[in-house]
């Protein structure tokens, strides 16, 4: 065709990005490729090897290991072996073996670009323009957090080794999320890219060699689904950072639940896009080219549930479908394609399954004209209209160019909608009302809101979900925690069998003269005067004393057999009551911080009013060294909480864009706390008061040592104008109770600091709905040391942080 | 494999073809996904849709950005581009020094944009390239049009005590009037920026269809001068009423302003124009000036054109480049298209 037909066609024309570089690259490697073990490249003890193919044709890039329980070992003993070297390094070491990554990054930029499009079959000015220069913010972010960790973060260390398993959809720049922030904290790394990505991660290899990484602190171990299952299980592996799908990240869950691993989990989506009648239309008709058609939709927080207002719902739809006709779909090296190939044979069809079943389910479907190459693995843009909540295209992550669209009629019935599913990745609102889009951003159930604006990712804003979608944060100081813990902790003993408290701070209490107890009161016990008033300790829902539905009691004996007295034998329908109690406390979990902080403080005071007689009732489990210990610091715990109500603010991150990104501290919902043996009261209240301070609400079992502390507390509650439902005490069988806590799918977090077989079943029974599980992981806690029980490090548990991004211009 | 996307791409534009022959069937000017538009004659001033456009600065920004990135043209196709931006543009002098003889030569190069050697080197003789218009001030219009007797090629005047637009009304309807006489066949004019900063769309509308009947046959470019109303809301507002009106074009900037044609500016105006077609039936012309001096800035502007608009929009009848040295750019990017090797401004003729 001449200038001259093109001249009056006006067609783009191919725009190909030249694959030389890639390929030499490929070449020089043999196109075979071994695991980068301890600083050099290591035959798979196996000897066997998999084929890595181009998605857009077809065809075989190269040859790569499959990896074994045996590699994964001698990666993980490489790791284990650099670890004690590579944390004992400052900070500023660490930080210039970063900021040497970034700086390779940028250097070998095209070629990174062009070697992830060939082997994931995302266009090229995506993998140019997004994934490769966010890796190389990622790890120039990280160099500052390596520089800054000893002055920021003075009593946490690192967790040790830690194993990473990523997906296909971002390859390099989820290896980034995971090795950045580890390294930068002192970690050393065993990671596994995902089976049908593997090259970029392996060229990030010869990256760390070319920076002078010390042998063993990165390891890349290659391999399918069983390579990762054999890193999860290792059992020197501290810690197992995981981003793919919601069954796998279930399946981690389980398989570590014996363990104390640290886990953290960027799971599955199924993120609203939401679109008010007052927003600029065209641009959020171009927000969803960023949401839904970006990497060929297969991101885990791609908008993929469109959400219409009603009176727009048609142009909206005439919108899309006209923009979607002029999305270009073909080779992902041709500079000017919108949306490439999809990565796998596999991954096709089941996007094609999916889309089947939701037109069999009654969804119209319409796609563009346009011509598919006739090789590789390619999908068209898709809509799916006349979509009903029930349809399994708008409950199921379909991982794929499809768009659900369905239509709502205010805004309460958006966040309705938005809010119901399983997941809570991310989510997009677009309104020109900045009063309706906080509003309704504020309501959302998502890690990540972005407001008139889809899909903006920077290393200073914390990524990860909420409910099903996972726990744990990537990026920002959120994301950071993630591979810290306190050093205290670290150090802390295993909890003994009995209850016996060995706090040195406990016996310098009692010298320190505290307080004692005065004898005023007749002492009641049973062998003295008349018999007294028989006391039953009830349950305490929704704010009213309750009987237990089972209609029987339980004793409560002191360490020494007597029968202190009885209460009530909670079961498994007196945590559902409870559980729908704390589920209606709004008037708690809506309250300001401020009128938070007021109830705390009237609960101190109460508490102090009645010091004497619950310190006399206490002693006769704990004695009354402890028992005054107890309620002494208990006291000022609740003083501590209440002083943090309204003190522990988010923060705004600097991303590189004109925004403000806001990092809230949500309370993550209904908390199920099963409170330590070893210190009845204090125990009780240095994890329920951190819970309810940040606006959880709460249902608590009380130790099985001492439950009859309940009817105090419950006292304690209802003359301190603590709202009924914001806190609920089910006694009972500790087992039990957790179990039925663990298992139900609507608490949102299990706290469990019991004994380390407590802590397992927790984690074992929680994998459900994926609730957030906290435990002490079967090791002694100081109570009566106000320096680790109580603090930043509780209150970080007792939320969630979203992150809301609001662009801004006029 | 690019062989199977240039076929999906060849089989649209004969469908595009096969629109526009419908479209000229039924004395329509052009398509916009398939619906033949017709000339635009204006419609009542609805003053809801003007309240009810939206601009988000950042979404706007960001779509203009992105777009530069995801698309481009190379090779034969860039050479294709590049003259078809030729086509488009306005060629324009309206410097305070212009003089007859200076317009004399302006005219001369609005007939032979590109050096004949060039052309047949590029063997695009059949496609007789030429500017779309030359664009002058009132006092050069006749010598304009004589200098361009014969080629085909408009001369446009500025108009309206251009560029502030502050002289009275009657004055500003006059001078179109004498420009028209003087043989101009479209004329430039400038908005009241007051009325669109007062929200004064009534007085608006009125100015712009006083200007629009003074034009009489001419077609009407309205200058929004979006460097100077700032808002990109305040852009779409004034395009909209613009094209109620009855604006044949709108368009960017006078050239004078702090800020000249930008994309986002553009985009906001584009889309104004989408929807304009879609409500009314009725095409309207897009004109960005200002600041547009290289090349790759011409192919920019001409894919967000392909873009949001579609293949009409990229033809001199609805898209105008207002321009004074982007054609040197663009002759020395051709020359570097059929020689490979990297042209240098003196080489080629200047206006």
């Amino acid at each position: 065709m001449s200038i001259a037909e093109k001249f009056l066609t006006m067609e783009y024309g191919p725009a190909p990005e030249d694959p030389k570089e890639a390929n030499s690259w490929l070449e020089r490697h043999n196109r075979r490729f071994d695991h980068f073990i301890n600083g050099t490249w290591q035959a798979p003890a196996a000897g066997a090897y998999f084929e890595t193919l181009d998605p857009s044709n077809g065809e075989k890039l190269a040859s790569v290991a499959q990896g074994t329980a045996a590699d994964i070992d001698a990666a993980v003993h490489a790791a284990r072996a650099a670890y004690p070297k590579w944390r004992a390094l400052t900070p500023h070491i660490r930080a210039r073996y970063l900021y040497a990554l970034a700086r390779l990054v940028q250097k070998h930029s095209r070629l990174l670009a062009v070697l992830e499009t060939m082997d994931n079959g995302k266009p090229i000015r995506e993998s140019r323009d997004i994934d490769i220069p966010l890796v190389a913010r990622h790890f120039y972010y990280h160099a500052g957090w390596a520089q800054l960790l000893d002055q920021e973060f003075p009593d946490y260390e690192s967790c040790g080794v830690v194993g990473q398993i990523i997906p296909w959809n971002f390859p390099l720049l989820m290896a980034a999320w995971k090795i950045a922030p580890a390294l930068a904290t002192g970690n050393t790394v065993v990671l596994k890219p995902a089976e049908f990505t593997s090259l970029t991660a392996l060229a990030l290899a010869e990256l760390c060699q070319e920076a002078g990484l010390p042998a063993g602190v990165a390891n890349i171990v290659t391999g399918d689904g069983s390579t990762g299952e054999a890193l999860v299980k290792h059992p020197d592996v501290d810690k197992i950072a995981f981003t793919g799908s919601t069954e796998v990240g279930r399946a981690i869950r389980s398989a570590n639940a014996a363990s104390d691993k640290r886990l953290s989990l960027e799971l599955g989506g199924k993120s609203p896009f939401i679109i008010f009648e007052d927003a600029d239309l065209d641009s959020a008709v171009e927000g969803l080219v960023d949401g839904i058609w970006f990497n060929q939709g297969q991101v885990c927080c791609a908008g993929s549930r469109l959400l219409m207002q009603e009176s727009i719902a048609e142009p909206l739809i005439g919108k899309i479908r006209e923009r979607m006709s002029t999305l270009r779909i073909g080779p992902p090296l041709d500079k000017a394609i919108d949306i490439g190939a999809i990565v796998a044979r596999a991954q096709l069809d089941r996007i094609q399954r999916m889309v089947g079943q939701g037109i069999a389910e009654g969804a119209t479907c319409w796609q563009p004209h346009v011509t598919l190459p006739a090789r590789g693995f390619y999908y068209p843009p898709t809509l799916l209209s006349n979509v009903h909540p029930t349809s399994i295209v708008a409950q199921q992550e379909i991982f794929g160019p499809v768009l659900a669209a369905m239509t709502f009629r205010t805004p309460q019935e958006a966040v309705e909608l938005a809010n119901n599913t399983v997941y809570g990745l991310a989510a997009c609102v677009w309104s020109e009302n900045i009063n309706v889009s906080l509003h309704v951003a504020a309501q959302l159930k998502a890690g990540v809101v972005w407001v008139n604006c889809t899909n903006l990712f920077d290393a200073s804003c914390g990524f990860g979900g909420y409910r099903e979608s996972g726990y744990g944060r990537e990026g920002g100081r959120e994301g950071l925690l993630e591979y810290l813990t306190p050093a205290w902790f670290k150090k802390a003993p295993k909890l003994s069998a009995t209850s016996e408290v060995k706090s040195p701070l406990l016996a310098d209490a009692a010298r320190s003269g505290a307080p004692q107890v005065s004898h005023d009161s007749e002492d009641l016990g049973e062998n003295s005067g008349p018999p007294a008033i028989d006391r039953t300790v009830k349950l305490y829902i929704g704010g009213k004393q309750a009987r237990p539905d089972s209609g029987y009691s339980m004793d409560v004996r002191s360490p020494d057999g007597h029968l202190l007295g009885e209460v009530s034998l909670g079961n498994r329908k007196d945590i559902r009551n409870a559980v729908e109690a704390a589920r209606k406390a709004s008037t708690w979990t809506k309250a300001t911080a401020h009128n938070r902080a007021q109830v705390l403080y009237y609960c101190a005071e109460n508490l102090s009013q009645r010091r004497d007689e619950i310190v006399h009732t206490l002693s006769r489990a704990v004695g009354e060294r402890q028992a005054a210990t107890e309620l002494d610091l208990g006291i000022q715990r609740i003083f501590s909480y209440a002083a943090w109500a309204d003190k522990f603010d988010g923060a705004v991150h600097n991303p590189p864009f004109r925004n403000i990104a806001i990092a809230m501290n949500e309370p993550i919902g209904t908390v199920g706390i099963i409170c330590p043996t070893e210190a009845p009261l204090l125990g009780f209240l240095s994890l329920v008061m951190p819970a309810l301070a940040v606006g959880n609400s709460v249902i608590a079992v009380p130790s099985e040592t001492y439950p009859l502390i309940t009817s105090d507390l419950y006292q304690l509650f209802d003359t301190s104008d603590m709202p009924g439902g914001a806190i609920n005490i089910v006694t009972g069988y500790v087992s039990q109770l957790l179990k039925t806590l663990a298992e139900h799918d609507d608490v949102n977090a299990i706290w469990c600091f019991t004994d380390a077989a407590s802590a397992s079943a927790a984690k074992a029974m929680s994998v459900g709905n994926l609730k957030q599980v906290w435990t002490n992981e079967g090791r002694a806690i100081d109570w009566f040391d106000p320096k680790v029980a109580e603090g930043r490090w509780f209150l970080q548990h007792a939320t969630q942080v979203k992150n809301i991004w609001v662009p801004y211009g006029e | 494999m690019p062989v199977h996307q240039n076929q999906a791409d060849q089989d649209k534009a004969v469908a595009h073809k096969d629109d526009l022959a419908r479209a000229h069937a039924a004395g329509s000017i052009a398509t916009l996904t398939g619906r033949p538009l017709q000339a635009n004659t204006g419609i009542p001033l609805d003053l809801n849709w003007v309240k009810d456009v939206r601009a988000n600065t950042s979404a706007v920004e960001r779509r203009a950005q992105t777009q530069v990135a995801r698309r481009t043209v190379k090779k034969e196709w860039q050479a294709a581009w590049l003259l078809r931006a030729i086509t488009c543009i306005d060629l324009t002098t309206l410097s305070g020094d212009d003089t007859d003889e200076r317009v004399r030569r302006l005219c001369a190069k609005a007939r032979q944009p590109i050096q004949q050697e060039l052309v047949r080197q590029l063997k695009i003789e059949e496609l007789d390239v030429k500017v779309a218009a030359v664009c002058v001030y009132h006092l050069f219009v006749e010598t304009a049009v004589r200098a361009l007797e014969g080629s085909g090629i408009p001369v446009a005047a500025v108009s309206t005590g251009f560029p502030a637009g502050l002289s009275p009304l009657a004055e500003r309807v006059a001078e179109i009037r004498r420009s028209v006489e003087a043989g101009a066949q479209e004329i430039d004019v400038v908005i009241t920026r007051a009325h669109v900063f007062g929200g004064a769309w009534q007085a608006l509308y009125d100015e712009i269809s006083v200007f629009k009947q003074a034009c009489g046959p001419a077609h009407i470019k309205v200058i929004l001068a979006s460097g100077d109303l700032l808002t990109l809301r305040n852009v779409a507002r004034a395009s909209v009423v613009a094209m109620m009106a009855g604006a044949d074009f709108i368009k960017t900037s006078t050239g004078k302003e702090p800020t000249n044609a930008t994309l986002p500016v553009g985009l906001v105006m584009v889309r104004a124009i989408r929807e304009y077609a879609q409500q009314t039936g009725m095409a309207v012309g897009f004109k960005a000036a200002g600041g547009i001096r290289t090349a790759k800035q011409s192919l920019d502007w001409l894919a967000m054109m392909k873009e949001e608009l579609g293949l009409p929009w990229m033809q001199a009848p609805l898209f105008r480049l207002g321009a004074s040295g982007l054609l040197g750019d663009i002759e020395r990017q051709l020359e570097h298209h059929a020689t490979g090797r990297y042209s240098a401004d003196y080489r080629h003729p200047i206006a």
